[in-house]
C-alpha cells in the first residue's frame, strides 16, 4: 500500500519588524501578554488592514527560490470562521478563486534522503496572517476551566507554504520541511530555533483510502511522530476490512496521537471573500527583478561554493550551510584563519554540540570570529591542548571572553618545559615497572604510561610530546 | 445666525467674533431643548458646558472650524465618546481611538457636539431599526426622516448642530437628506477615509458631508477628504480647496451643461415626485441647462447586485461581535464557545440586521458564490461600463433622489420590499464608486423632496457646480430655519 503525503507549512516571517497589517512590534515572544496589540490586530469595529510591504518582498523572494511563478495581482482574501483567536470572525489570507490568487504557483525543492535525491513539487505560496494564541491553565484543554487569549501573536505575519502530494513517508517528509527551513533561514524569513515559528499540516492518505488532513504539527520531531501515527492509523482500518473516512483530525502532541476534529461544521464553509479593504497589488516585473537582484546566495549554492572553496566534505558543507548564522560565521573566522578544515571540524563537532544543547540559539553566542580563529591558532602552536580548548570553550563562546586571557589566568598553558616532563616520565617508569614490561613487549600499552603522565600535569601536557618522550627513555626511539 | 446663511461664511464671522459663535451654541442647544424629546436626533449628546468648554478653546486657535458644531453619525469611531451603531450589541462600546475624519475636524477646530441616530449598523432607510428608538423628521413628526443617517439629517435640518457627518452605502447621507430638506454629499469612493468607520458594506461604504447647503458641503470635504495612511482604499484627489472652487459657482454655470436623464430610474418614482422634480430640472433649463433622455434596462439590476454585495460584506464585517473584547458580554461559565457567540448576537442584534447576516452568509457560501456574489461583481462592472457610455457626453446624471416623500412612521416596515425599493435611485452611484448629491427641489404636502445628481468616480467638483449653481438659480439652500 502506498503512501501519499503533501505538506502545508506555515512559516513566520520572524524577521518582520511588524504585523501583517499594523504597525505593532512582531517580537511577540519577549513580550507580557497582551502588549504588542493596537485595534487594528484586535479587530476593533472600524478598523482596516495596512499591508506590510516587507512581507511580500519576502514572500517574492521565497517564490524565486523555488522557482515559482509569481502572479501579477496580490489579492487578499477573508477566511471566515468563528473562534476565540480569530478577533474580526476572519483571517485575511489568499485563495484561489477565479480572478484571485495566492502570491506565487509552481516551483520544487530537491530532498536526498536515503542517499536519493527527490523532487517535491510546490503547489502554491500563500501570504496570511496568525490568529491570537489560546493558552490553556492547564496542559490539557480539555480540563482547563477557562481559557486565556494572547494577542501579541495576533496578525503575526505568516507564509504557507503547500506541497504537492509528492512525498511518501515520514523521513521524506521531515527531509523536505528541513530543507524549506534552511532556505527561509538563508532568506532572512525564518529563525526556525524560535518557539513556534513554524507550524505543518499534513495531508496523508493510503491507496484505497480517502485524505485526511492532520493538523496543528509543531515540530520536526512532532511531524515525524504524526505521519508514522497516521499510517498505522490508517493501515489498520484498511486492513481489517475499514474505510478511512476523508476528514481533519489535530495532532495531540501531548498524547501522542491524532484525533478527529470535533466542529466539523466550520471545516468546510469558510465563506471566502475578496478582502475589500486591501485594493488588489499589481506586482509588476520590474519589482520582482530588484528583489531578484537583491538576493542572497541560496543555500544549495553556497554549500557547492564551500566544497570547492574550502575543499570540504559534502557532510561538512551541508552541516555548516544548514543555517545561515552558522555559514556565516564559518567564512568570517576562515577569512583570518586559513585552515577550514580545522575550523569546520571545530564548528562541527564541539561548537554545535553546545548550542545547540542551549535550544540552537546562535543569538547567545558571545565570540567573536576572531577569537575562535586566536583559539585554533593557540591549538596549532600547540599552546593548549585539544582537551584544555575543550574545557575553555563554554566560556569564550557564551561570555565572549578572550582565549589568551583564560589560559594565562588559569594557568592553563601547556607545560612546555622537557625537563620538567622528562622528570615526569622518569618518575611514571619506575613506579609501573610492569606497565613497562607491557610495553616492550606490545608498543601499544604505551598509551598507559602516557595518561599517567598526563594525569600528573592535569591535562595540560602535549600527550605526543610525552609519548615521544617515553619511548626514548625506553629505548624505543633514537 | 441669519436665515440661509452657510455655515462656511459663518466661521469666518466666528474668527472674527468669537462671541458670535458663542451665541450660536447657546442658539443650538436651545433648539435641541426645545425639539430633541421628540425629535430625537442623538444617541448621545454632549452636555452644553464640555462643548462651551471646547468651542472657547477652538475660537482661541482660529482655525477653519473654530466654534463650527459638529453632529456624528453614531457608525464613526470617537475616542472617549460611545459608539453604539445604534445596536444593543455595542451599547456601552467606547472606542479607544479616532476615526481619520473625527481626527481631521478636531484638528482643524471644529467641535463634535454629540453622535447621532441611525438605522442599526445602518442597515435601514428610515432610522427606525435602531436599538435607541426611532428619530422623528421635523417637517412632520408623524414621519420618519429617512436613513440610515436620519439622526445626522434631523440635526442639520433642526438647527441642532451646525454640519453633520453620515455615511452612504446605498444612499444613507441622501435618502434622508431628500426626506429632510438639507444637501447630503456622497464623495468618490476613496476621496474620505473609512478608517474609524464601523464597516458595513467595505466595498460601498462612504462617509460624507450633511450640510445646510452645497457651499458647505464642499467647505466639510476640504477638511476631511484626502488620502490616509490608514486607508488603503483612499485615493489622492487633487483637488487642492473644494470651497474655493464652489464658492465663485454663480447660476450661469449652468449654461451650456448637460445632464441625462434616465428613464428607467424615473419610471419608479411616485407622479408628484416626478413632477416636483421636473419642474425643479426645467428651471434649471431656463438658464440654459441642456438636459438629454436615455434608456439603460440593465440599471434595474442594481439593486439585486447592490444587496447582494451590501449583505456578503455585511455578514463578514459583523462576524467580529463575539463578545470578547468589547460590547455586549456576560458570564461565559458553563457554556461552550459556540452557546457564548450564539447568545450574544442572538440578543445583541436586532431583527434586520439578523436578516442582513443570513442572506449575506448565504450568497458567500461555496454552493451559491457563483450564483449570487460572482454575478452581482459582473453586473458592477456592467453598470460602470453602461454608465461611462452613457456619460460620454454629459456632465451628471439627474434623478429624484427618493421615489416618495418620507413615509409614514411604521408604515415600510410591514412591507420590506418597499423599504428596499426605497435605495432604488441611490445604489447605482455606490456600486459605481462615483459622487452623488442630494439637494432640496420642492416640497409635497409640506415634506421636501430632494434631486440627486451622479457621476463617474472622480467627478466630484462637476456635479458639486451644477448642485450649486442650481440651489443658487432656485434659492431652495434657503428652506431651513435656524
Ligand atoms: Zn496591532
Amino acid at each position: 500500500m502506498s503512501v501519499i503525503i503533501g505538506l502545508e507549512i506555515h512559516l513566520q516571517v520572524t524577521s518582520s519588524k511588524t504585523k501583517l497589517f499594523c504597525s505593532c512590534s512582531a517580537d511577540y515572544r519577549n513580550s507580557p501578554p497582551n502588549r504588542n496589540v493596537c485595534p487594528i490586530c484586535l479587530g476593533l469595529p472600524g478598523v482596516l488592514p495596512k499591508p506590510n510591504r516587507y512581507v511580500i518582498e519576502k514572500a517574492v523572494q521565497l517564490a524565486l527560490a523555488l522557482g515559482s511563478k509569481i502572479s501579477d495581482r496580490l489579492v487578499f482574501m477573508r477566511k471566515h470562521y468563528f473562534y476565540p483567536d480569530l478577533p474580526k470572525g476572519y483571517q485575511i489570507s489568499q485563495y484561489t478563486m477565479g480572478r484571485y490568487s495566492a502570491v506565487a504557483y509552481g516551483g520544487s525543492l530537491e530532498i536526498f534522503v536515503k542517499g536519493r535525491r527527490k523532487i517535491v513539487r510546490i503547489r502554491r505560496i500563500n501570504i496570511e496572517e496568525d490568529p491570537a494564541k489560546i493558552i490553556y491553565p492547564e496542559k490539557d484543554p480539555w480540563k482547563s476551566p477557562y481559557t486565556l487569549i494572547d494577542y501579541n501573536r495576533s496578525g503575526i505575519p505568516l507564509l504557507e507554504i503547500a506541497t504537492e502530494p509528492d512525498l511518501s513517508d515520514a523521513e521524506e517528509a521531515v527531509s523536505f520541511v528541513e530543507k524549506l527551513l534552511e532556505l527561509a533561514d538563508h532568506l532572512n524569513i525564518t529563525d526556525p530555533s524560535l518557539e513556534g515559528s513554524f507550524r505543518i499540516d499534513a495531508n496523508i492518505s493510503i491507496e484505497g483510502g480517502e485524505r485526511v488532513e492532520v493538523k496543528n504539527i509543531g515540530s520536526l520531531k512532532d511531524l515525524e511522530k504524526a505521519i508514522n501515527y497516521e499510517i498505522i492509523r490508517q493501515k489498520r482500518i484498511l486492513e481489517t476490512g475499514g474505510k478511512v473516512v476523508r476528514e481533519t483530525r489535530h495532532w495531540d502532541d501531548i498524547r501522542g496521537v491524532t484525533v478527529s476534529a470535533r466542529h466539523k461544521e466550520f471545516e468546510e464553509e469558510y465563506k471566502y471573500m475578496p478582502e475589500p479593504d486591501i485594493p488588489p497589488l499589481e506586482i509588476d516585473h520590474s519589482y520582482i527583478e530588484k528583489i531578484r537582484s537583491l538576493m542572497p546566495e541560496l543555500p544549495w549554492v553556497m554549500r557547492e561554493r564551500f566544497i570547492k572553496q574550502y575543499g570540504l566534505t559534502d557532510y561538512e558543507a551541508g552541516v555548516l550551510v544548514s543555517r545561515k548564522w552558522l555559514a556565516k560565521y564559518f567564512e568570517d573566522i576562515a577569512r583570518i584563519y586559513n585552515k577550514p578544515d580545522k575550523i569546520a571540524d571545530l564548528l562541527i563537532n564541539d561548537f554545535l554540540g553546545k548550542i545547540n544543547e542551549r535550544g540552537g540559539r546562535f543569538d547567545l553566542v558571545r565570540a567573536r570570529p576572531e577569537q575562535i580563529a586566536e583559539l585554533l591558532d593557540l591549538l596549532d602552536k600547540k599552546v593548549i591542548s585539544i582537551k584544555i580548548l575543550k574545557e575553555i570553550l563554554d566560556k569564550i563562546v557564551f561570555d565572549g571572553e578572550d582565549p589568551k586571557k583564560i589560559i594565562s589566568e588559569k594557568g592553563l598553558t601547556v607545560i612546555s618545559e622537557d625537563e620538567y616532563l622528562e622528570e615526569l616520565a622518569e618518575k611514571v617508569i619506575r613506579e609501573n615497572p610492569k606497565a613497562v614490561e607491557d610495553v616492550k613487549k606490545n608498543p601499544k600499552a604505551i598509551n598507559y604510561l602516557v595518561g599517567q603522565v598526563m594525569k600528573l600535569t592535569r591535562g595540560r601536557a602535549d600527550p605526543e610530546k610525552i609519548n615521544v618522550i617515553i619511548r626514548r627513555k625506553l629505548g624505543l626511539l633514537r | 445666525m441669519r436665515r440661509g446663511a452657510s455655515i462656511y461664511r459663518q466661521a469666518q464671522i466666528f474668527r472674527e467674533n468669537p462671541s458670535e459663535a458663542l451665541e450660536e451654541v447657546y442658539k443650538v442647544y436651545e433648539n435641541i431643548e426645545k425639539k430633541e424629546n421628540i425629535l430625537k436626533a442623538y444617541i448621545t449628546l454632549r452636555p452644553l458646558e464640555d462643548v462651551l468648554k471646547d468651542v472657547r478653546k477652538s475660537l482661541e486657535s482660529k482655525k477653519p472650524l473654530s466654534g463650527i458644531l459638529i453632529a456624528v453619525k453614531d457608525n464613526i469611531s470617537t475616542e472617549g465618546i460611545r459608539t453604539t451603531c445604534a445596536s444593543k450589541i455595542l451599547e456601552n462600546y467606547v472606542p479607544p481611538y479616532d476615526a481619520t475624519i473625527i481626527n481631521r475636524i478636531k484638528s482643524s477646530g471644529g467641535v463634535i457636539i454629540g453622535k447621532t441616530n441611525l438605522d442599526e449598523f445602518a442597515m435601514g432607510s428610515t432610522t427606525e431599526t435602531s436599538f435607541f428608538g426611532i428619530t422623528r423628521n421635523p417637517w412632520n413628526i408623524d414621519h420618519v426622516p429617512g436613513g440610515s443617517s436620519g439622526g445626522s439629517a434631523v440635526a442639520v435640518s433642526a438647527y441642532m448642530a451646525h454640519m453633520a457627518l453620515g455615511t452612504d452605502t446605498g444612499g444613507s447621507i441622501r435618502n434622508p437628506a431628500s426626506y429632510t430638506g438639507i444637501v447630503g454629499y456622497k464623495p468618490t469612493y476613496g476621496f474620505v477615509s473609512r478608517y474609524g468607520i464601523i464597516a458595513y458594506a467595505s466595498s460601498l461604504d462612504q462617509a460624507g458631508p450633511m450640510t445646510r447647503d452645497v457651499l458647505d458641503a464642499a467647505f466639510l470635504m476640504d477638511i476631511i477628504s484626502g488620502k490616509d495612511p490608514m486607508d488603503p482604499t483612499t485615493i489622492d484627489h487633487g483637488i487642492e480647496s473644494f470651497s474655493r472652487e464652489i464658492e465663485r459657482i454663480d447660476p450661469g454655470y449652468l449654461r451650456g451643461r448637460r445632464i441625462v436623464l434616465i428613464r428607467e430610474l424615473w419610471e419608479g418614482a411616485d407622479r408628484d415626485v416626478v413632477s416636483t422634480v421636473s419642474g425643479y430640472i426645467d428651471k434649471l433649463m431656463s438658464e440654459g441647462l441642456e438636459v438629454i433622455e436615455r434608456s439603460f434596462p440593465e440599471i434595474i439590476y442594481s439593486l439585486s447586485a447592490y444587496y447582494v454585495i451590501a449583505t456578503a460584506e455585511a455578514s463578514s464585517n459583523l462576524a467580529r461581535y463575539q463578545g470578547i473584547l468589547y460590547g455586549l458580554s456576560e458570564d461565559p461559565s458553563n457554556k461552550s464557545w459556540t452557546e457564548y457567540m450564539a447568545k450574544i448576537r442572538g440578543e445583541g442584534f436586532g431583527r434586520e440586521v439578523k436578516k442582513r447576516i443570513v442572506l449575506g452568509s448565504h450568497v458567500l457560501s461555496a454552493a451559491y458564490y457563483d450564483q449570487y456574489y460572482l454575478k452581482a461583481l459582473k453586473m458592477r462592472r456592467i453598470l460602470r461600463r453602461g454608465l461611462e457610455e452613457i456619460l460620454k457626453d454629459a456632465d451628471a446624471i439627474a434623478t429624484p433622489t427618493t421615489p416618495t416623500t418620507a413615509p409614514r412612521i411604521g408604515e415600510i416596515r410591514k412591507d420590506p420590499y418597499i423599504m428596499y425599493l426605497a435605495d432604488m435611485e441611490t445604489v447605482t452611484a455606490n456600486l459605481i464608486g462615483g459622487p452623488a448629491i442630494s439637494i432640496p427641489a420642492g416640497f409635497i404636502n409640506g415634506l421636501p423632496i430632494g434631486i440627486q445628481f451622479f457621476s463617474l468616480p472622480g467627478k466630484d467638483l462637476e456635479i458639486l457646480r451644477i448642485a450649486r449653481a442650481s440651489e443658487l438659480k432656485t434659492g431652495l439652500h434657503d428652506i431651513l430655519s435656524t
